[in-house]
C-alpha cells in the first residue's frame, strides 16, 4: 500500500470547498437521518469519511453532490449558499463536482468508452478533443483492452474501475466517492488510490466513504467518522 | 480503437417499443390528411360550382298545351340575349332534358307530345348579370311559361356548405393533432420513466434539463417523421384510390370529383414536418415538466 501521504494544493484566500453547518436530512416524513452535521472541507484537502453501515455516509455524499436537499442547515459549496441555487444553476456546479457511485450508475447501452466520457460530452467536447486523454486514463485504470466493452459484461471491480475513470476524467474541483475500492484486489486499490491522491496533488478536493480501515490508515490523512447520523469524530488517522 | 469513433446515443434504441408508437401516430396522420384532402376537395368543387352557378342563368321553357317547345325556346332564346349582361345564349336540345330526367324515368323514350321544359342558358357576365325580374318581364306577354333559375340562392347556399365542410375538416384534423400530442406526451413521460438511469446520470455529471429534454425531442421528432411520412403517404394512396375505384368521378354526374389533384403531394412533406414538430414540441413540454417536478 502506497504509504505517501498526499500534498495537498491549498489556496489560503479561497473559502473551503466545502462547509456544512447544523446539517439535517430526513427523506420525507422519516426521522432525520443526518443531525447536527457541521464540518469543512478545505480546497484541495483529502479526507476519508467512515461510520458503520446506516450512519448515513451515503446521505451526506448525496447532499454534497446536490442529489438531495438538507432538510435544515446550510450546505455551502465553493462559498456559495446551495439553498439560494436556481435549478439552473445546478449543472455549472456538478461540472465541478466528481462522483464515484457505490452502485457505479455506467449506462449500461454505451461502451466503457462512452460512459467515460459522459461528462466530457456533456460539457460540449468533440471526440477527437477527449479520445486520447480517455484511452490513457482507461488505460491507467487497467481497461485498456476493455474499452469497448458493455458494462453488463464487465466484473464487479472493472465496472467500479470504470465509474472512477468518468469521474475524473474532467477534472473536478472536488472527487467523492463511496466506497471505490469495494470491489478490487488491494493491488488496483493501491492503484486507484495513487490516482486520487494525483488528482489531489493537481488541486481535486478529495473526499472518500470507506469501511477498509487499513486503506484510511494507509493514507494519513483527516477522516470523518459517522454514528447514527452524527458527526463523532474528526480525526487524523494514525 | 478505431480514430473514426462515433459517440453512442445517448438514449438506447427502442425500435421494437417504438413501433407501436410509430402505428398510432401513423393512423392518427392518415386521418387527419384525408381530413385535409376531403375538404380541399371539397372546396376545390366547390369553387368550380359557384364559379359556373355565377356565370350562367337557366330558364326552364314551358311551351303551352299546344305550343312547339322548340320554337319558344328559340325566341325565348334570342329576347334573351339582347338583355345587357348576356353574353351568349345556349338552346338546349330536347334530349338534353330527357336526359336530366333519365335518372328518375330510365331510358325509356317519351312521347313527343310530353310537354318537356326546355332548357335555355344564358352566359352572363358574373360582375355583372341581368336582374331575374328583368329576364321575367321580357316574357311576360309571351305564349309560353318562362322559370328563371336564380342560381344565386344555390351558389349562396354552396359556398355556405363549403365553409362548413372546410371548418369542420380543419377542427377534425386539429382535434386529430390534438390527439397525437397527447400520446406523443404520455409517450415520452414513459419513456422517460424507463430511462430514469439515463437521466440520472447526466443530471449528476452535470447536464441541464434542455440537454436531456433535447434528447428526447429528437427522438421523438424522428419518430413524428417517419409517421408523418407513412400517413401522409397512405392517405393519398386511399384518397386516389377513393377518387378512381370508388368514387364520384363519373358516377353521380352532379357532386364533385374528389380526386386530389397533383397539389396534394404537397402534403405529404406537409404532414411529416408538422407531424414531426408536433412530436417534438409535446415530448419537449412533457420532458420539461416531468424534469422540474421529479428531479433535484
Amino acid at each position: 500500500m502506497d504509504q505517501t501521504q498526499p500534498e495537498p494544493h491549498r489556496d489560503p484566500d479561497a473559502g473551503p470547498a466545502v462547509r456544512f453547518d447544523n446539517v439535517g436530512m430526513r427523506y420525507g416524513r422519516g426521522p432525520e437521518v443526518l443531525s447536527d452535521i457541521s464540518f469543512e472541507l478545505a480546497r484541495g484537502s483529502f479526507q476519508f469519511l467512515t461510520g458503520p453501515s446506516g450512519a448515513g455516509k451515503t446521505s451526506l455524499l448525496r447532499l454534497i453532490y446536490l442529489a438531495e436537499r438538507p432538510s435544515r442547515g446550510l450546505i455551502s459549496l465553493f462559498g456559495s449558499d446551495t439553498s439560494a441555487l436556481a435549478r439552473d444553476d445546478l449543472p455549472v456546479l456538478r461540472r465541478r463536482i466528481g462522483v464515484v457511485f457505490q452502485d457505479f450508475r455506467l449506462l449500461t447501452h454505451l461502451s466503457v468508452f462512452d460512459n467515460v466520457a459522459l461528462p466530457l460530452r456533456v460539457a460540449g467536447q468533440r471526440v477527437s478533443q477527449y479520445r486520447e486523454d480517455i484511452v490513457e486514463l482507461l488505460n491507467w485504470v487497467g481497461l485498456g483492452e476493455r474499452i469497448d466493452a458493455l458494462p453488463p459484461t464487465l466484473s464487479g471491480g472493472e465496472q467500479q474501475r470504470a465509474a472512477i475513470a468518468r469521474a475524473v476524467v474532467s477534472r473536478p474541483e472536488i472527487l467523492i466517492a463511496d466506497e471505490p475500492t469495494g470491489n478490487v484486489d488491494p493491488e488496483m486499490a493501491r492503484r486507484l488510490l495513487r490516482l486520487f491522491a494525483e488528482l489531489n496533488r493537481l488541486g481535486t478536493t478529495v473526499l472518500i466513504a470507506s469501511h477498509d480501515i487499513a486503506l484510511i490508515r494507509s493514507m494519513k490523512v483527516p477522516v470523518l467518522e459517522l454514528a447514527g447520523g452524527r458527526l463523532t469524530t474528526r480525526t487524523r488517522a494514525a | 480503437m478505431s480514430q473514426t469513433r462515433r459517440p453512442a446515443p445517448l438514449l438506447p434504441p427502442e425500435a421494437g417499443r417504438d413501433l407501436p408508437l410509430l402505428t398510432v401516430c401513423a393512423i392518427l396522420v392518415f386521418l387527419a390528411c384525408l381530413a385535409v384532402i376531403g375538404a380541399a376537395g371539397t372546396w376545390r368543387a366547390s369553387d368550380a360550382w359557384t364559379g359556373q352557378l355565377a356565370s350562367e342563368i337557366t330558364l326552364q321553357i314551358i311551351p303551352g298545351a299546344d305550343g312547339d317547345g322548340e320554337a319558344a325556346a328559340q325566341e325565348a332564346g334570342q329576347l334573351a340575349s339582347g338583355l345587357p349582361g348576356v353574353i351568349s345564349v345556349e338552346i338546349r336540345s330536347r334530349a338534353a332534358s330527357e336526359a336530366l330526367l333519365r335518372p328518375w324515368l330510365g331510358r325509356a323514350s317519351l312521347p313527343d307530345d310530353f310537354p318537356l321544359p326546355r332548357l335555355v342558358t344564358l352566359n352572363v357576365d358574373p360582375d355583372d348579370p341581368p336582374l331575374v325580374a328583368a329576364i321575367e318581364t321580357l316574357f311576360d306577354d309571351a305564349a309560353y311559361r318562362v322559370i328563371v333559375d336564380d342560381n344565386q340562392l344555390w351558389a349562396a347556399a354552396l359556398a355556405r356548405a363549403s365553409i362548413t365542410v372546410r371548418w369542420f375538416a380543419i377542427g377534425l384534423a386539429l382535434l386529430v393533432c390534438g390527439a397525437a400530442a397527447a400520446v406523443i406526451a404520455f409517450a415520452a413521460r414513459a419513456s422517460l420513466s424507463m430511462r430514469r438511469d439515463v437521466a440520472d446520470a447526466l443530471h449528476l455529471v452535470g447536464a441541464p434539463d434542455r440537454f436531456i429534454t433535447g434528447l428526447f425531442q429528437e427522438r421523438f421528432f424522428m419518430l413524428g417523421l417517419k409517421a408523418g411520412i407513412a400517413g401522409a403517404l397512405l392517405a393519398l394512396l386511399a384518397a386516389f384510390a377513393l377518387a378512381e375505384l370508388g368514387g364520384t368521378a363519373g358516377a353521380i354526374f352532379f357532386l364533385p370529383s374528389l380526386l386530389p389533384g397533383w397539389g396534394a403531394i404537397l402534403i405529404l412533406p406537409a404532414a411529416a414536418f408538422l407531424s414531426g414538430l408536433v412530436a417534438a414540441l409535446s415530448a419537449r413540454l412533457a420532458i420539461t415538466t416531468a424534469l422540474a417536478t421529479g428531479w433535484t
